[in-house]
């Protein structure tokens, strides 16, 4: 009872049974809790992750679901030492008060620069919608995002 | 709502000190040093995400002469930590800050005074530099860190120590980065909700299918993963040894369990309010002859309950250990919460040992507390075997405490010219804090669905001295000769209530700032001339003026389907001064495009982190006021989803300018608060601009839009 997957580059097995979550296989398991539980009803965007890049709600994703897949979470973004564009914009600017949505909305920010390379502000606006904050960091982080879009053009 | 709370100390003969300082006098209670040249700074209050740690550090680094990344803050843990009360009210820079601030600087003195006579050299002639002591040569004479062994720091502090100027400040008013921002950032375990302790079981409660509901029983039948019932009363739960399968067996015990409901909520909240029983009490009087007015306005302005909506549910995890349970916890005032836990759980103090972990923001009383005592019972239950609470998204919105639905009754008069002659204003609503450690009983969540169960407490509303309650706000802040200011406490509390970020300022600044353009319009003037003309407070006139200034008020320009609206108030009418100026689209329902927000806090420590809470309470205030009302039947709370509980979200949020007004030499006043008020007042005033409409009841959705006058 068993998923392999590569997770954040490395291959795992997650000792979970196939129809539960994927964050609960994140979280329990495979023992990384960057990933955040907030709703489990995909309303919050804080368990955001990416498979074969691509966004997914961790909360209702089977774990078998991304059996021989290539999950990212934030732990795989980046690093103190060698942070993720969207990572260092979000400290520069100081965006995020207690910081707990901003796993979620690093994968998104991620994702949707991958797409659209250079958003305009209501593009990262519409692409965050599926996410709550409730500090009021948005401001912040749209910035943050708009100038980690700037950095990795040049 | 802290120490103010506390009111007047006993006249004990002894110095008064600032701040905590005050209720916890010795130095070692607050900083150590470590031979490494680290100084462990050990506050009492709490991160919730508002950045407190680091404004902590800072001013301790200032006042030591060391350099910042020395300064190793400690989260607050029974029982070595200050007892600071509750981390709220905006009064942490006030309260733990000039308590540190003033310790710091004592310390310093101290250690300079030992360095001085060891060495021979006058104090006068040495200097602190990042630790060091140095001569005038340049010698090293000795360190925090050579004395770090020395406990120089276990004597009480005096009232002597004289903290730097305001010109010699240097690292306090800088923009320092968060200490606790990059582990949150880079997703490092630094949340309470990541906590795993060896052999930790994991817990869900399952709650009544109704308020009050008792429990009649639970069928048999298997559970995932092994999972084990506890039941005490109405006190149902599981434990799994694996979170999704507590999770799972969760469920299907919700699914079997029968439970003895009734109806006990209200059908209609407002008429509710005006109906309920209740304890009426004058605020404030000031009696005067005025002239007959030539306008009168009477509205009555309707706030729902709401909630705080924090997007990390409440966790707490508990160990079991002999005589002693170790708790780790979120609280917000881990001593208060540890005086709840001797009263349900009927232990003494000394058996618990409660440790804060950073949760995702609170924003006022949520389940922290609550589920802090589920653990507890729960561990109790298992010895030796840590136990972890998670609350589902169900729970954080439909059982932790609920901010209290509010009438704010308004009756007012001016003269032909628009000054203000009379103002009463009657505040109707539930207590404002069912805080822990306060009362005779414990208000924690489980305590009245145990088998031996507690009655739940009316929640309270602290005098206006401590900041008050339901009447935080209720006095205006304009000159006018009568005033009559009287609340009501009502007996009754069908959803339990306790303190949102504001607690009763936002209905009442929202109220009075609204009455003030209605006495505007009516005289013919603009909002900003009419209260610039009728506020005595000079700060009040400034903050007001430079908001109306970035705004461009006076070269505003009307445009179809937009309007724009602006309000004023000193936070409590004895913190912090801020001003709003908001432009609203109404469209198929109102949104707020742009804010802006001018503030005077004082003193600031960090402005970035206070520019960062201003804009917080300014973007949740938005969410409040257009989007948010609690929605119950007749049994439970039924918005208890996000779908249901809709926030503010990305393409929604305003457009934020925001500035401080520099006082430098005035005392901290703390931000998180203070633009909340005064966002939901422009907010009301902008739509009023564009639908020419006086908004009486919130949230201003398009149904209470067509509802109003």
């Amino acid at each position: 009872m068993s998923t392999s997957f590569h997770l954040n580059g490395a291959a795992v097995a997650a000792p979970i049974e196939p129809e539960a979550s994927l964050l609960a296989a994140l979280r329990g398991p495979l023992g990384l809790s960057g990933t955040r539980f907030g709703c489990g009803a995909e309303q919050c965007g804080a368990c955001l992750v990416l498979v074969d890049d691509l966004p997914q709600f961790a909360c209702t994703l089977p774990v078998s679901a991304v059996d021989g897949r290539r999950v990212t979470t934030v732990e795989g973004l980046g690093t103190a030492e060698a942070p993720h564009p969207v990572q260092r914009a979000l400290l520069e600017l100081q965006a995020g008060q207690c910081g707990f949505c901003l796993s979620g909305i690093q994968i998104r920010a991620v994702a949707l620069l991958r797409e659209v390379p250079r958003p305009s502000e209501d593009q990262v606006r519409a692409a965050l919608d599926p996410h709550l904050c409730r500090c009021g960091s948005h401001n912040r982080i749209i910035r943050a995002i708009l100038r980690a879009a700037e950095e990795m053009a040049l | 709502m802290n120490l103010a709370f506390l009111g007047p100390q006993p006249a004990d003969g002894r110095p008064k000190l600032p701040g905590s300082l005050q209720v916890n006098r010795r130095l070692d209670q607050w900083l150590r040093m470590l031979p490494e040249g680290v100084v462990v700074l050990t506050p009492g209050k709490v991160e919730l995400g508002q950045g407190i740690l680091t404004a902590l550090a800072q001013i301790a680094a200032e006042e030591l002469d060391v350099a910042l990344p020395r300064i190793r803050v400690q989260a607050a843990a029974t029982p070595t930590s200050p007892d600071e009360a509750v981390t709220s009210g905006s009064l942490s820079v006030q309260e733990s800050g000039m308590a540190i601030r003033h310790a710091c600087a004592e310390a310093r003195g101290i250690f300079l005074s030992v360095i001085a006579q060891r060495s021979g050299v006058s104090r006068d002639d040495i200097t602190v530099r990042d630790g060091d002591f140095l001569a005038p040569d340049g010698r090293l004479l000795g360190s925090y860190w050579s004395l770090a062994g020395a406990a120089l720091l276990a004597v009480e502090a005096s009232p002597d120590a004289t903290p730097k100027r305001a010109d010699q400040r240097r690292i306090t008013g800088t923009s320092t980065a968060r200490l606790d921002l990059p582990e949150k950032v880079f997703g490092q375990p630094r949340f309470i909700q990541d906590l795993r302790l060896p052999g930790m079981l994991h817990a869900r409660i399952v709650r009544p299918s109704a308020r009050g509901a008792t429990l009649l029983s639970v069928r048999e039948g298997p559970l995932p993963g092994g999972a084990v019932i506890h039941r005490d009363g109405g006190f149902l739960a599981v434990l799994a040894a694996q979170e999704h399968h507590a999770e799972a067996a969760a469920l299907r015990i919700a699914a079997r369990a029968e439970w003895d409901a009734r109806d006990t909520l209200p059908e209609q909240v407002e008429d509710w309010l005006a109906a309920a029983p209740g304890e009426t009490t004058t605020v404030l009087e000031r009696a005067a002859e005025t002239p007959d007015p030539a306008n009168r306005i009477s509205a009555r302005f309707y706030r729902p309950f709401v909630t705080h909506g924090s997007i990390g549910t409440c966790c707490a995890v508990a160990l079991w250990e002999g005589e002693v349970a170790r708790i780790w916890t979120h609280s917000q005032g881990i001593y208060n919460l540890r005086a709840d836990l001797v009263k349900a759980m009927r232990l003494p103090a000394e058996a618990f040992h409660i440790q804060h972990v950073e949760g995702a923001g609170c924003y006022g009383h949520n389940g922290a507390d609550d589920v802090a005592l589920e653990a507890a019972l729960l561990a109790r239950a298992n010895p030796g075997t840590p136990v972890r609470v998670l609350w589902t998204r169900a729970e954080e919105l439909g059982w932790g405490p609920v901010s209290p639905a509010m009438l704010v009754d308004v009756a007012a008069e001016a003269d032909a010219g628009g000054r203000l002659l009379r103002w009463s204003q009657h505040v109707t609503s539930n207590g404002h804090s069912g805080r822990p450690g306060r009362g005779q009983l414990p208000t924690l969540l489980a305590a009245s669905m145990l088998a031996e169960p507690f009655a739940v407490p009316n929640a309270i509303n602290p005098p206006l001295a401590g900041g008050g309650g339901a009447q935080r706000n209720a006095v205006p802040g304009y000159a006018i000769p009568a005033l009559q200011v009287r609340m009501t406490h009502l007996a009754e509390m069908p959803l339990r209530t306790s303190a949102l970020r504001g607690l009763g300022a936002l209905a009442n600044v929202w109220a009075i700032e609204s009455v003030m353009d209605e006495f505007a319009a009516a005289s013919g003037a603009d909002p900003l001339a009419y209260r610039l003309g009728q506020l005595e407070d000079a700060r009040a006139r400034d903050v007001l003026a430079r908001a109306a200034e970035m705004a461009n008020w006076s070269g505003r320009v009307r445009r179809e389907g937009f309007g724009m609206g602006l309000a004023v108030a000193r936070y409590k009418g004895t913190g912090a001064w801020c001003a709003a100026v908001a432009e609203i689209e109404a469209a198929e329902r109102v949104l707020c495009r742009r804010l802006w927000l001018a503030a005077d806090v004082g003193e600031v420590i960090n402005p970035d982190g206070t520019l960062n809470q201003i804009e917080g309470g300014a973007i949740q205030a938005t969410s409040l006021c257009l989007l948010e009302a609690v929605q119950h039947d007749a049994r439970r709370v039924t918005s208890d989803g996000w779908e249901s509980y809709p926030i503010l979200r990305f393409s929604e949020v305003p457009r934020i300018e925001a500035s401080l007004v520099a006082r430098p030499e005035a005392p901290p006043l703390g931000a998180g608060e203070c633009s909340m008020g005064p966002v939901i007042g422009a907010i009301a005033n902008a739509i009023s601009d564009a639908l020419d409409i006086r908004l009486r009841h919130w949230p201003f959705t398009p149904e209470n839009i067509a509802k109003a006058p």
